[in-house]
Order: C-alpha cells, then structure tokens, then sequence
C-alpha cells in the first residue's frame, strides 16, 4: 500500500471502519449538499427553493432520490449496453476514491481522522479525479447520442486544459511544504496558511476546480441551451442521479482539496475536538462560492474556455511556480 | 373576373432575387450536407448533423434546427417550421368580425395587444371609423405595457440560454407585475380581449393609475440592476460582443424589421415613421445600435423598456378624458343599462351578437410596431360579416430568415445565442 510517511500502521479493522464511514458520508453529504444548494440559488433568485417536504424541505432529497429509484432503468437502442451502464459508476468511483484523501484532523488516539494518507498525496487527487473523465468520456460516447458525444468531447477537452493548470497551482505549495502528502502540507501551515502567501495558485486552483467538477460557468459539458443535457442526456432515473451525485461528491472534493492545500486544513482556534467542525465549516463556505457563483455568472464558451486555460491560466501558473521555486530556494 | 396575378416569393419582398426562396423554410438535410462536402469540407472530415428540437430547452418553443456541424463549428443551419401551426389565419375566415380578436392574440402570445392592434386597426379603416382619443391613449398604454412584458420574457430566456439562470426569475418577477395590471383592467393576465373594434372593452379601474405609476416609478431602476448583472459581466460580454453580426444591407434585404434592424443602426420604427394610435403626442427615442451583434441587440432592448416606460407615464398623464369606445351602434355594442331603455340598442345588440357587423368590400393592410418588429395585418373583406381573408406579417416569422446568416461559420454555443436575441415567437412564426 501507499502508506509512506504515516509513522504508525492502522489495524485492519480500523481501516475497513473507516472505510465505511466514507461510503455513508458520501451518502450524507450529498443529499445535504443538494438541498443546501436548491434553497441558496432560490433565495438568490428571490423565491423561496424547495419548502413542502419536511420542515423547510429538509427531507427534499429523500423525496428526489425515491422518484429517481422508482423510474424505470431505461438504455437507448444504439447504445453500449455495458459502457452505458457502467458510466455513472465510474463516476461515483472517483468521488469516492479521492474523499478517502481529505483529512478532517489530525491522528488522535492512534486513528487518524482521514480515509488514508498517501505519501503522494497530490498525484493520488490527480489520478482518481481524472479518472472521473473517463465516465463522462464513456456516458457520452456509449449513449449513441450526438448531444451525448458532443458533451463528452467537450468533457475531454475540458480536462486536459484545466489540469495541466490545477496541477501546477497545487505544485507552488507542494513546494512550499516540502512533501506530498496531505497531513504533512496541513502540518506546515501553522504559521500561516498557504492562501496568503500562494493566493494566485489559490484562485487558479479554484478556478480550474470549477472547470473540473463542470459547474457553472465552466457547465459547458452539460450545456442545457445547446446540448440539452450533454452527457447524461440519455441517462435517467439513479444512473442520471449517480451523475448528479457524483457532481456534488466533487465539489465536496475540489473545496476539500482546497481547504487542505489552502486554508489550513484542520487548523484553527479551539480544541483539538473541533478540528473536524473546522474542516467542515471551511469546505461548506468554499461551495457556497460555487453555488453563488452558479447563480450568477452565464456560461462560457467553448473556445473561450480553452483559451483562458491555454493563454491565462497555464502561464499564470507556470510563472506562480517559477517563482515559488525561486523564492523556496533563496529564502 | 380577371386572371389572379401570382406572386412569386421574389416579388413579394420576402426574399431577396439571388436567394434560392426554399432557404430558411425547409430544406432536406442530406441534400444540403452533400452539398457541403463537395463545397468546402475535405473529404476525410465528417459532418455530424444534429436535429435541435422541435422539443429542445433554446428553441424558444417549437422550432426544429438541422444543424451541420464540424466541430463545434456551425456550417449550415436551416429552421423548420410548422410545429406550431394551428390555422389561425384559416380559421379566422369562418368567424365573424368580432370573434376573430381573440384567435389573432393567440398568435404571437408575448404581444397580443399588438396582434389585436394591427386586427382591429385593419377593421376599423376598413369600416372608416376613427376611434375616441382615450381610447387610443388607452390602447397605446397597454401596448407599451405589453412591450415592456414581451421584452422581460426575451431578456430572461435569453439570459437563461446563455447560462445566466438568476435574470429568468427577475424578468419574470417584474412580468408578473405587468400582468397583475392587465388582469386590473381588462379581467385577464394574458389573452385579454381587451381592444375591440372601435376602442378598447372598458376602461381602466379605479386604482389602475396608483399601481401604474409605482411600476412606472420602480421599473428603470430593475432595469439598472439587469444592467449591473449582465453588462458588466466579463463573461456576457464576450459572449454576445462581436456575434451573430449581420450588415444592415443584408437585413434590409431580408425584410428584417425591429430591435434587430436598429442594433443594425437603422432607426426604423412604426411608431415614428408612420402615424397610428396616438403615438406623435408622447416624447420617446428609438434607440439604435451601431455594430448589429448579440451585445447591440441586447442595449437596443433594454433601452426600449426605458422610452416604452416613459411613453406609459406620459401617456397616464395625459389621458383624455371622454369615451373610451366609439359610438356607432352599427359596430360596437351599445351599453348594458341601454338595453332595457331604447329598443333600437336592442336592436342593434342582437344584430351584433349574432350576425356581427358587416364590413364593406375591400382590402387593407396595417401595420404596428410589435416588440419583434412590423407586425402586419392584411384583411380582405367581401362585405359579409366575416372576413374573406386574414393575413399577418409577422416580425418573428421574417427575422428568422436572418438567422442563417448570423450563424453559420460560427460556433454552436453562439447560434443558440443568436436565436436568443433573435427573439422569435412560435406562435407567430407558424400561425
């Protein structure tokens, strides 16, 4: 296993609860994550969001998920029958695999309060959440749809401008840290956080973290003026719901990644106890950005967004890296 | 009888002489891509041909596009017609006068003030009736008002398509302020029946003015906040700068007309150049753009919800007094408390009822002003009681053909932009 830098070996057992403690988490986050976002973009655009099931629509999510399982499992004539099906699955997969990274705190009591800490810590983000492209590649490509095709092409395209970018914003800071992995960058961050002293890779990082979870303004996989519903146009019922699932699940992510390289990780005032809370708050007020910024801005274009990931943000990134390295090594 | 003459498309103005006339009406799509790959496309590309509606989310109703794309590039695009096609023109042949205004408000149903304007006009000319100057106040209010609506349903559907989600829910809270005062005066949120041949059904309500002028008051300030979010967006911007640009030659040439023909810089506009309703007594400008892209036409109407605001509060402030419904009982249905008094409004009102009023033989053509451009009436009447013939140009059915040229050799995210401001309405486009 990839369990470098840890200085103590975690029983199995403790692994296996952790392990399920993520799988349920993910099953929690979400559902909150929905109606957090369904209540916020309502209050933005003066209407009042979901408010009939439960008190104050908390319980709209059980509703939504027990219509998607009730519709009928549903595949296209033309389409690839295990490609198409398998699709969402992949999707959720990476979601799931890079929430294992994020600590929430620090190791107490022998447990520490992450899924695993790798000692490559970055290149572990990189290679799961690409890996969540390849569903999108594969929905597209396996509905036999063209709305679906083009979605996924643009899905690819999107990828391979956006990470080289994320990459190099994470890269100042790995720098910074001196290590790859996630508790040791969090550990290095006590005097100050990353944000201030990498506030460009903060925003390039962010910035490509819209890009890579396909939200709003960077939706243009999932453009509904031009292409309907790009990728998952042909997709219904819990496979459309793994999609959406799937796209929170990365949001969660991307703000966890973010919180851990930028913000500080666990760090803040109060006992020890509340790492976990801070982790949470930090991550909650990071997607707040993403849903506000959904409710505001209008969706870019393809060309446009490739040469703003290809003229702006690339060198933009490749200069903050130079000059990190250069002030890493003269200071 | 002398022989008919037949008219080409060519001599009827709708199209220019060098366009083939079956181009922005329907094309078989394989007979149009086998064109273009022996145009322009090497051979190893492939076209990829994808069918956008009738039922898609930016289609703005039913229109279905065959779009040959390479790429993202655009490079054909032809809108089909006739999903939306409900024979109201036919159908309006077999009612009476009378019973024809609320089939043509059907038409076009984000400006059924204008569609019932340019009936009701056609009629009365045709009858030689000039209707009270309140009335004409009266219907000028409402159709400024129903400008004002109309354009609100644009700016959030447009805005919507280009992924701006929050300015849907703003337009239409300040559309449903519109329509709370249509329903205050004519009973009817939509669909009002409220102009009729010889004035306007009744007239405004006590407290009418109140709300009028607080939504007067309040809505330049609205449309500064549209402005904050969309024109100092950096994304909007880029989006609609620079797109869909189509020279103002061109658009003459197509018979283009409206918000579309004066982003183009050419201030056109019914309301100025020609004289109906009571349009010379009010102050407006008609506001006009310069280069003709998706940005122009946004200004263009955004600009046209400020002077139509303007011309609604002058035309409140300077409401004639006097009768809101013209007064010859051979048209208009003499008042209910008549009825039990004057056996000769008897008379008359089970003559209108039933049979209608005849009009005399002849044919008429008028034109108003619409949110989408000249919206034409044409009514032939052979002296009965129902019209032998009624024909709408509509704006929205003419500007589509403008829509090829703005969006081929440009990019599928832009066309969609481009149909945004191009602003049709199905229900015209089809009738």
């Amino acid at each position: 296993m990839l369990l470098g830098e840890v200085d103590f070996v975690e029983s199995t057992g403790v692994m296996v609860v952790k392990s399920v403690l993520i799988f349920i988490g993910v099953f929690l986050i979400v559902p909150v994550l929905t109606v957090v976002e369904r209540k916020l973009i309502g209050r933005f655009q003066a209407r009042y969001g979901p408010n009939r099931v439960g008190p104050g629509g908390v319980m709209q999510p059980l509703a939504d998920v027990g219509k998607l399982l009730g519709k009928q499992v549903f595949r296209p004539e033309n389409a690839i029958a295990f490609l198409y099906a398998i699709a969402p699955g992949l999707v959720i997969l990476s979601g799931i695999l890079t929430l294992a990274i994020i600590p929430f705190g620090n190791v107490e009591d022998g447990v520490g309060l992450y899924g695993i800490d790798v000692s490559i810590g970055v290149l572990y983000f990189f290679a799961f959440s690409s890996f969540a492209f390849y569903g999108l590649l594969l929905a597209g490509w396996a509905s036999g749809s063209k709305y679906s095709f083009l979605g996924a092409m643009r899905s690819a395209a999107q990828l391979i401008s956006y990470e080289v970018s994320m990459g190099l914003a994470l890269l100042g800071v790995v720098m910074m840290a001196g290590s790859l992995s996630m508790t040791s960058i969090v550990e290095a961050q006590g005097s100050i956080w990353y944000v201030v002293p990498q506030f460009v890779g903060f925003l390039i990082f962010m910035i490509s973290g819209f890009a890579e979870t396909n939200r709003s303004p960077f939706d243009l996989p999932e453009a509904d003026a031009e292409l309907v519903q790009g990728f998952q146009t042909e997709y219904g019922g819990m496979r459309f719901g793994s999609f959406l699932l799937a796209e929170y699940l990365e949001m969660f992510v991307v703000s966890g990644i973010a919180v851990t390289f930028f913000l500080g990780g666990w760090m803040g005032p109060g006992p020890p106890w509340l790492d976990p809370v801070w982790v949470v708050v930090k991550i909650l007020s990071l997607i707040f950005v993403f849903i506000w910024v959904r409710a505001t801005l209008p969706r870019v274009r393809y060309d446009q967004l490739m040469s703003l990931g290809w003229k702006v943000m690339l060198p933009l990134a490749t200069l903050n890296v130079l000059v990190t390295a250069i002030l890493v090594t003269v200071l | 009888m002398s022989e008919p003459e037949i008219h080409t498309p060519t001599e009827r103005g709708l199209l220019p002489e060098d366009e083939d006339p079956s181009i922005g009406l329907v094309l078989e799509a394989e007979a149009a891509q086998a064109k273009l790959e022996a145009d322009s496309v090497e051979p190893e590309q492939e076209l990829l041909t994808v069918n956008m509606g009738p039922h898609h989310p930016a289609t703005h109703g039913v229109l279905r596009l065959v779009v040959s794309l390479q790429g993202e590039t655009v490079l054909e695009v032809k809108p089909v017609l006739g999903y939306l096609h409900t024979g109201i023109e036919k159908s309006c042949e077999d009612k009476s006068y009378w019973k024809v205004i609320p089939f043509v408000e059907r038409m076009d149903y984000l400006s059924y003030f204008f569609n019932m304007e340019a009936y009701c006009g056609a009629v009365e000319r045709l009858l030689g009736i000039e209707i009270p100057p309140r009335a004409k106040y009266l219907r000028v209010l409402h159709m400024e008002l129903n400008r004002i609506h109309s354009h609100l349903v644009w700016l959030g559907t447009s805005a919507l398509d280009l992924g701006a989600i929050s300015m849907f829910w703003y337009c239409f809270r300040e559309r449903d302020r519109v329509l709370d005062l249509f329903e205050m005066s004519s009973g009817q949120r939509m669909h009002t029946r409220y102009f009729q041949v010889g004035g306007v059904f009744e007239d405004i309500p006590v407290g009418f003015a109140e709300r009028l002028t607080a939504f007067c008051d309040e809505m330049p300030s609205r449309i500064d906040q549209y402005e904050a979010l969309l024109d100092r967006n950096e994304i909007f911007l880029h989006r609609t700068k620079n797109v869909g640009i189509v020279s103002k030659e061109r658009l003459l040439e197509l018979g283009v007309t409206g918000p579309l023909l004066r982003a183009a810089g050419e201030p056109w506009d019914l309301r100025k150049v020609t004289d109906y309703l009571a349009y010379k007594d009010f102050e407006f400008s008609i506001p006009v753009g310069t280069v003709g892209d998706g940005y122009d036409r946004y200004r263009v109407r955004l600009q046209e919800m400020r002077e139509s605001v303007k011309i609604v509060q002058q035309a409140l402030e300077g409401m004639p007094e006097g009768p809101y419904l013209h007064d010859d009982r051979k048209y208009v249905l003499p008042p209910r408390d008549e009825l039990s008094t004057s056996m000769e409004s008897l008379i008359h009102h089970f003559k209108l009822v039933t049979e209608g009023f005849r009009v005399p033989p002849g044919e008429l053509y008028y034109s108003v002003e619409s949110p989408r451009g000249e919206l034409g009436c044409f009514v032939v009447a052979d002296g009965s009681s129902k019209p032998a013939r009624v024909h709408f140009r509509d704006p929205s059915f003419v500007n589509l053909q403008s829509f090829r040229d703005m969006s081929v050799g440009g990019y599928i995210a832009d066309m969609i932009q481009n149909l945004a401001m191009l602003d049709p309405i199905l229900g015209g486009v089809d009738r």
